[in-house]
């Protein structure tokens, strides 16, 4: 009888630490003894690669950061609508142009959703696409270059929030306005919002050899807000779902009088069809003026041209393209799941989540079961549409990405958490804090048909003590979670730059093999390059002055110049000689009203100087580029306007 | 002796491999070079390992002073070998042809071999005078003059086989595929002549059973 107490008790203290150890697995992130396998699951070692490329918005940098995961380390921020001093984008006469728009030289704007190009619903890395959300443009950007190539302005667009989505094979980039807006630009009473603002969304045809981007059609919808958006795939790939909020239609104390009506709507729109429609003619060409700004890899050179005119659609014109799905709670996110199937609208005022079903609203569509319209858009009845409700427990869900393995992960703004929940039967898996106040998150794919289920990164808004503190103003932080289990597990917390809004994140076997090491000087064809070293020159042309020169470790070519006057305009073309992997040359003059230029090999870029005072003016490498870097300046003697000291150029004189 | 004309025969044309494959493969790796810089010395010329590699040795070189890597129309042994190294081929065929019909004996696959094997080594001997001079004949302007312990200007020869420090870099020099192509096929060459000795002893012993049983 003794004997068998002490089994029960050692039975008993077995189911102990066997529950222990569930529950540390599960809390992972807050267990100190478990932190050391979470720090090998994001340790990247000393020179070793991380597995995948994580591409996040800089939301109001403007730009894109590059970091890798799981290390969470930084490799590069990509400048796309800001000027960005570090290279000389925006600054130097060849980027110039790319911040052109119809309102003159913008230099700054909110970057949000990137978007990797697609074939076939998966990640094929040719490029990736990124709106501008004050100014409303979309970028593209060379995943083997990784610069901006190509950026073009929307006209009837304002606040370029739903944007910038793919479809399954790149053939659009999408993006739609948040804020509706008199559609022709006019002076009128704001309070006459109503009925008279529309809404843009705007399908930009992508070049499938080129990536080259142009404004195909813009359908012009009623005057809500449109704020979020993803294309359908697989199953319903040909549609488009955007979320809408302000069906009110109201103008003034927002925060109010838009959160009055119990569901807003997510517009289904039938690309396909209104293709069809435009391809046969259909459509009306209107007066519009924006800004196409293309760079060229070879001349280094982009050019702005102003676009005069734009194909608009009135969606009632095209019957059987677009409906409104009911869904409550001003919905955010707008999110589909890989299959296609399911299309999730993240009701930001409630705590569940409404899952439509693309095969309810099929048959709705077709057993024309409309509950009413609005402006003669069909709207469809909530319950036919509806496959499910996630009853999550969280507060303010924004945003779902999906792991492939048939769970999708939603954020939650209010509550600070991510929620993971399962396809179809809505249940809750598991949930994890977040710090804090998170926004979107990312899972490599994970918008696509073939997500790469291993990592979601969940990006906040707010930091607080995240990390040692800087002052009020403070970089954003974002976390990561292994799912590759059952419960994620917090492996690791780092600061990012900007805002991020939104991340795509693509396998580095996809990418890194092509990345361009150096550009090749053979095929520089910028029309100021100097390809020999003997052709450097200096060549006057009233008080316009084009050097011409080479630089190669280390040393300018030429290094000297005399004859320079006060009120000139001297433009240096510095063609960078180096043929090696990551030697860079910078070039910097005193007291210019500019940028410096980083020049990368093979490469010509362009600074300006307007020289204002006689004297002797040195200029240099900014970029350490050998041992004798220090030796690579040379110096302008400016003369007194008027003055008749003659142009010459030396090197090694 | 058909078979051993015919491995006489197949042996020079290993050496055709020499006209597109590198003899000898140099390689500089350093810190910084983590993918090391490197030149392929062909019979006719010295070639990018990857591409840019001779210019950005040369762009490395000049800090200390070392020529430019020789053009093919800087050196005569770049026209001269390809044409040795042809006339070398056709000879060993022919002798393998001619042994074929029995017209020459074995020995005459073992003489190819020798010379063939004189002549690679004074190519090697060349080829080594000239490392020595590119490596120790260096401008007196140069922007870097570096001295050894015992105060000799220092001198960059890279080793002929093998590894070998020079600066920050790790040189290694070794035979490339044309080297090994041409070593297969100096060996068949040999393997030729063994077969033709071998079947000349045959022969002697059919002679002397035939003279015995008359």
């Amino acid at each position: 009888m003794k004997k068998y107490k002490y089994i029960m008790m050692l039975l008993g203290i077995t189911a102990l630490i066997g529950s222990c150890g569930n529950q540390g697995n599960g809390n992972g992130s807050s267990n100190g003894a478990l932190s050391s396998s979470a720090a090998e699951k994001a340790y990247v070692a000393p020179g070793e690669h991380d597995e995948f490329y994580a591409f996040m918005s800089g939301g109001y940098s403007g730009n894109i950061t590059v970091y890798g995961l799981p290390s969470g380390r930084m490799f590069k921020e990509i400048p796309v609508f800001s000027q960005f001093p570090t290279s000389g984008y925006g600054y130097s006469e060849e980027t110039k142009p790319m911040l052109n728009t119809s309102y003159g030289f913008v230099p700054w704007d909110d970057s949000h959703h990137p978007d990797i190009s697609q074939s076939k619903g998966e990640l094929d890395g040719r490029w990736i696409f990124i709106n501008g959300n004050n100014t409303p443009r979309i970028a593209r950007v060379s995943l083997s270059t990784f610069e901006t190539e190509e950026i073009i302005e929307l006209p009837n667009s304002a606040g370029n929030h739903s944007s910038s989505f793919i479809t399954e094979n790149t053939e659009y980039v999408v993006a739609g306005t948040r804020f509706s807006v008199p559609v022709p630009q006019r002076d009128m009473p704001i309070n006459e919002y109503k009925g008279n603002f529309k809404g843009a969304l705007s399908f930009i045809s992508v070049d499938p050899e080129n990536g080259g981007l142009d404004l195909k059609f813009q359908l012009l919808m009623p005057g809500f807000n449109y704020d979020l958006s993803h294309p359908g795939r697989g199953k319903s790939h040909g549609w488009f779902f955007f979320t809408t909020y302000n069906t009110e239609e109201a103008n003034s104390l927002m925060e109010v009088n838009s959160s009055q009506n119990d569901k807003d709507f997510i517009a289904a729109i039938n690309w396909k069809k209104i293709e069809e429609y435009v391809n046969n003619g259909g459509g009306t060409t209107v007066p519009a003026e924006y800004a196409h700004n293309v760079y060229d890899e070879h001349t280094h050179t982009a050019t702005s041209t102003i676009k005069k005119e734009v194909l608009t659609v009135d969606p009632t014109k095209v019957p059987g393209a677009v409906f409104f799905l009911p869904t409550p709670k001003s919905p955010h996110g707008c999110d589909v799941d890989p299959s296609g199937q399911y299309i999730i609208g993240n009701g930001k005022l409630s705590a569940d989540l409404t899952v439509h079903s693309f095969d309810n609203m099929i048959a709705a569509i077709e057993g024309k079961k409309f509950d009413g319209e609005a402006y003669g858009i069909p709207i469809l009845k909530f319950e036919d549409v509806l496959a499910g409700v996630v009853k999550s427990g969280g507060l303010g869900p924004l945003h779902t990405e999906f792991d492939g393995q048939g769970n999708a992960y939603t954020t939650f703004f209010i509550s600070s958490e991510v929620v993971k929940w399962k396809l179809g039967t809505w249940e809750v898996l598991d949930r994890q804090p977040t710090f804090y106040s998170v926004g979107h998150l990312m899972i490599p794919g994970g918008n696509s048909a073939k997500p790469f289920g291993k990592y979601v990164v969940a990006m906040n808004k707010i930091t607080k003590d995240r990390y040692l503190p800087v002052g009020p103003e403070m970089e954003h932080s974002a976390q990561i979670y292994d799912i590759s289990g059952d419960k994620m597990e917090l492996i690791y917390d780092f600061p990012t730059h900007g805002e991020p809004h939104y991340a795509a994140g693509i396998p580095a076997d996809l990418l890194a093999p092509k990345a361009k090491k150096i550009y090749r000087l053979t095929e520089n064809e910028h029309p100021y390059a100097v390809l020999n070293p003997a052709d450097a020159r200096v060549e006057r042309d009233g008080n316009v002055v084009h050097v011409y020169m080479s630089t190669i470790r280390s040393h300018f070519t030429p290094d000297n110049i005399e004859g320079i006057k006060v009120g000139d305009k001297v433009y240096f073309h510095i063609t960078n000689h180096e043929q090696d992997f990551d030697v860079p040359h910078g070039f910097a003059m005193i007291g210019q009203n500019t940028s410096e230029l980083l020049i990368m090999p093979g490469q010509t870029k362009t600074s300006l100087w307007e020289p204002k005072k006689p004297g002797v003016w040195p200029f240099y490498c900014t970029d350490f580029c050998s041992a004798l870097h220090q030796e690579m300046q040379g110096y302008v003697r400016v003369s007194p306007s008027g003055s008749d000291v003659p142009l010459t150029y030396t090197l090694g004189e | 002796m058909k078979k051993a004309g015919i491995i006489m025969m197949l042996g020079p044309l290993f050496l055709l491999g020499l006209f597109s494959f590198p003899l000898w493969n140099i390689t500089l790796g350093a810190p910084q070079y983590p993918e090391p810089l490197g030149m392929n010395i062909h019979i006719d010329g010295i070639r990018d390992m990857n591409e840019f590699d001779l210019q950005n040795i040369d762009g490395l070189n000049h800090y200390i002073g070392m020529r430019t890597l020789p053009k093919p129309e800087d050196m005569w042994e770049f026209s001269i070998f390809p044409v040795v190294i042809g006339t070398m081929i056709t000879l060993g065929v022919i002798i393998g042809l001619l042994g074929y019909f029995k017209k020459v004996t074995y020995k005459w696959f073992l003489g190819w071999f020798v010379l063939m094997s004189v002549l690679g080594v004074l190519g090697m001997y060349d080829f080594n005078a000239w490392m020595v001079d590119y490596g120790t004949n260096l401008d007196p302007n140069a922007i870097m003059k570096l001295s050894n312990p015992d105060g000799t200007p220092m001198t960059y020869s890279p080793p002929l086989f093998g590894k070998a420090d020079m600066l920050n870099f790790k040189v290694t020099s070794l035979p490339a595929k044309g080297a090994w192509l041409m070593f297969v096929g100096m060996m068949l060459t040999l393997v030729a002549f063994y077969f033709g000795w071998k079947n000349r002893t045959e022969t002697v012993t059919e002679k002397l059973s035939k003279l015995s049983t008359s």
